[in-house]
């Protein structure tokens, strides 16, 4: 396979033909942010927290899906990344929750980002409102506010929640639940500009829609906003407590695939269930069974049997 | 707009209809459309058919020149068309006046096919409305034109994308396009065009952002209208994955006179820059609002002269040249020649060839307030920057024109070159890029803000 240089903040770096220019600037170990980006997922390149300046181009260049060439020449740090990542991360911590998102408050940090310099957060959405947004109009407000996408939580099922005002429209839930994993098309962007959401056909509850309730979409999320309803009713009573969790891996028991599944666990209750994204079988993506099956396991009866 | 039914091409579009006109189209007489000035100060080369020949009859079609660029591009071959683009500097006049003649050149050197040709009829740039003129009144040259890039570029489909809410442009097309494979001029090998290519009508859904390059081809393969990131261009991986020319219409048929009379003559009007001549979409308070094809290089305050100058008795507050995406130009750039490279010098743009005429008796920070609404309702939500960015900026223009800025007119004025810097580096696609060029020229060019509570 070919080989390509580029220079990045000065320093050379060769990579194989086909990386990303994300992975030459990892492996200067650069710490370059990302959001809409995961190692199983086909780059979007939506979030634009990843840009950095290609010498040359009019436009900075997101890093997580542009390829490698030959001779680029990039800077990860000037002036114009610094404005763009910043304002990217005011725009989305002004618009968004993004309090369950890992990496943003030491971005913030990191790009000193003030999402209050546009104002204090607008009035939250009614139930359905922003559903109803009709393409091409909207209400102007008097801007004293920031609009963002504050609703009320989506429970129509018992397995998984769906918090959209967490959500940050980084499609990857969408990702993985077409091409990228399940092939199911359950959900999908609706909507145009800020009223882009993610939708079931036609806002059918989940239920009563083509989802098959894998949960890989809560697998990917980045945000929490679609998370185990185990997760969310221990955080909605106050009882959530990382400091009393234990991650355990085990292999699926339903079928011969061989998923490796790892556990959250917490007062000996399951919470979530995820597997990891590098794992040669799953890919970090699993079925409804292994995903939320596990209700046996904590039968006081199963329990008391121990290992039999 | 007045249909009868029963008969092909009596639907037309004439503006305020009295009596009279009305009584005329239905007795089956054609009507020129009233509200619209065709004009032109030079040759008229776009504009030689544009309501002076029947559009529904290949037969007038032919006997007023049709055709015969085809003959012509048949005679010279592939090389030869793209050659005379090349000489004749053809950029496109969709707004990013990238050169013709090397973007159909790259598609026909594009290894994998089948090759495709789109021609961009989207036209939804606020203030454009040139293609509409060329789709309603000279359908087949537009046909011509896009066999000619067929032949040239080694594409043998063709896809003309619509903006949707054209349906008298949508029915003339659909019977030009029968007209044309009766008459062996489209579709299969024949003997007076010896290569196969055929031409699909696709009509948009009413969004903005579906005239982007790479969301329109989404838009055709069935997809949501989203713009894909570049590289690849569509010249390399356009639609369905394949080497894709997309021309706007008014490129397309200026490839007409260039192939049919040669670059030198295509060159005899314009500047050495910018040759040929150019469709201006000239509206606001003017008196004769129209499109107006000048050649390169007239100056701005002559085209506002051929259209009657200015409506009313006050004086010119500034002129948005390119259209939404476009700039404000001040009363002191009159002077400008209207060509690609006087523009660019001048930090403008001719876009789409939008010219919005804005007098004094016009509030200007609605007008502004209008843009920001626009690109917020437009954008197609997809990167950060644009879907929120959009929101962030029309909020911002609401508190400067209710006088209630966050900290003062400076602070605003900060916060919006940051967000328009962020906007303009790190959007996908060019809606995002240019949604704060309009606004924030205007800020500098008018002072709106500054000069009173208008
Ligand atoms: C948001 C947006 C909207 C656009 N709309 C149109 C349009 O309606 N018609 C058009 O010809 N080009 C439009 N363009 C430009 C096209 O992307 C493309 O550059 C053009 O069709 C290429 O044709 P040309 O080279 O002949 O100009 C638009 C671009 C953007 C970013
Ligand atoms: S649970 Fe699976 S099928 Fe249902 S929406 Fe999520 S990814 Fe799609
Ligand atoms: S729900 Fe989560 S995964 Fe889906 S787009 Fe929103 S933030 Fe991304
Ligand atoms: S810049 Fe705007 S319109 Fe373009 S891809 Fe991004 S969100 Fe969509
Ligand atoms: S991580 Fe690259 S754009 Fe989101």
């Amino acid at each position: 396979m070919k080989n390509l240089n580029l220079t990045i903040d000065g320093h050379a770096v060769t990579v194989p033909e086909g990386s990303t220019v994300l992975d030459a600037c990892r492996k200067l170990a650069i710490d370059t942010p990302t959001f809409c980006w995961a190692e199983n997922l086909t780059p979007v390149n939506v979030c634009r927290i990843c840009v950095v300046e290609l010498e040359g181009a009019r436009t900075l260049i997101p890093s997580c899906s542009r390829k490698a060439e030959e001779g680029m020449k990039i800077r990860t740090d000037s002036e114009r990344v610094r404005l763009s990542r910043k304002l990217v991360l005011e725009l989305l911590g002004s618009s968004v929750d993004m309090s369950l998102a890992k990496d943003f408050a030491p971005l913030a940090k990191r790009y000193d980002a003030h999402p209050e310099r546009f104002g204090p957060r607008a009035a939250r959405a009614a139930a359905g409102e922003r559903e109803q947004a009709h393409a091409g109009h909207h209400e102007t407000g008097d801007g004293q506010t920031a609009a963002n996408v504050g609703q009320p939580m989506k429970v129509d099922n018992e397995l998984f929640v769906r918090d959209y005002e967490r959500c940050m429209l980084c499609y990857k839930c969408v990702e993985a639940c077409g091409n990228d994993a399940q092939n199911t098309f359950a959900i999908a962007v609706a909507g145009r500009g800020f009223d882009a959401r993610i939708a079931t056909e036609l806002e059918t509850p989940l239920p009563d829609s083509a989802c098959v309730f894998c949960g890989n979409c809560v697998g990917v999320c980045p945000t929490g906003a679609l998370m185990f309803k185990a997760e969310s009713d221990l955080r909605k009573s106050g009882g959530w407590d990382e400091t009393k969790q234990t991650e355990t891996d085990t292999i699926c028991s339903y079928c011969g695939v061989g998923c490796q599944l790892t556990l959250r666990v917490q007062d000996n209750q399951i919470v979530r269930v995820t597997s990891p994204s590098d794992h040669s079988v799953t890919g970090g993506h699993l079925c409804v069974k292994g995903r939320f099956g596990w209700a046996f396991v904590q039968e006081p009866a199963a329990q008391d049997k121990g290992g039999s | 707009m007045v249909s009868v039914a029963g008969k092909r091409c009596v639907e037309q579009a004439f503006g305020a209809a009295d009596i009279a006109r009305v009584e005329a189209a239905l007795g089956g007489a054609r009507v020129a459309p009233a509200r619209y000035a065709l004009e032109a100060s030079g040759p008229r080369r776009l504009l030689a058919r544009a309501g002076r020949v029947d559009p529904c009859s290949i037969e007038a079609y032919g006997a007023s020149g049709g055709w015969r660029a085809l003959e012509r591009a048949l005679v010279i071959g592939r090389d030869g068309v793209i050659g005379e683009l090349n000489a004749a500097k053809l950029v496109g006049r969709g707004g990013a006046a990238f050169p013709t003649g090397r973007k159909w050149e790259a598609v026909a050197k594009t290894p994998a096919g089948p090759r495709y040709l789109v021609c961009n009829a989207d036209e939804s740039e606020p203030g454009t409305f040139k293609d509409r003129v060329l789709l309603e009144e000279d359908p087949f040259a537009l046909i011509e034109a896009m066999v000619i890039g067929g032949y040239a570029t080694g594409a043998e489909q063709g896809y003309i994308y619509l903006r949707g809410e054209y349906p008298l442009a949508a029915e003339r097309l659909e019977h030009a396009m029968a007209q044309s494979r009766a008459a062996g001029r489209l579709g299969p090998a024949h003997a007076m065009k010896p290569f196969a290519f055929d031409i699909e009508l696709r009509r948009g859904g009413g969004a903005y952002i579906c005239g982007e390059e790479t969301a329109l081809c989404a838009s055709i393969e069935g997809s949501r209208g989203e713009p894909r990131t570049k590289p690849p261009f569509p010249v390399h991986q356009g639609l369905f994955g394949k080497p894709t020319a997309i021309n706007n219409v008014e490129t397309l048929v200026a490839v007409l006179d260039i192939v049919r009379d040669g670059a030198a003559a295509y060159a005899a009007v314009g500047t050495p820059g910018s040759p040929g001549t150019k469709l201006f979409c000239v509206s606001g308070t003017v008196r004769r609002p129209g499109v107006y094809e000048v050649p390169f290089g007239t100056r701005l305050g002559e085209l506002i002269e051929l259209a009657g100058g200015l409506s009313g008795p006050a004086p010119l507050q500034g002129i948005l040249l390119g259209g939404a995406a476009g700039v404000f130009v001040g009363p002191d750039k009159l002077a400008l020649p209207l060509s690609f490279e006087d523009a660019r010098a001048a930090g403008a743009t001719l876009g789409s060839g939008v010219v919005f005429v804005l007098d004094e008796s016009i509030p200007l920070v609605p007008t502004l307030r209008r843009i920001a609404a626009f690109f917020r309702d437009e954008s197609c939500g997809q990167c950060v920057p644009c879907r929120v960015g959009t929101v962030r900026q029309e909020e911002l223009l609401a508190r400067l024109a209710n006088g209630k800025p966050r900290g003062d007119l400076a602070a605003e004025r900060a916060l919006l070159a940051e967000l328009g810097q962020a906007m303009r580096d790190a959007s996908i696609c060019g809606l995002g890029q240019t949604a704060s060029s309009a606004i924030e020229s205007a800020l500098v060019q008018l002072q709106p803000f500054v000069k009173s509570s208008r």
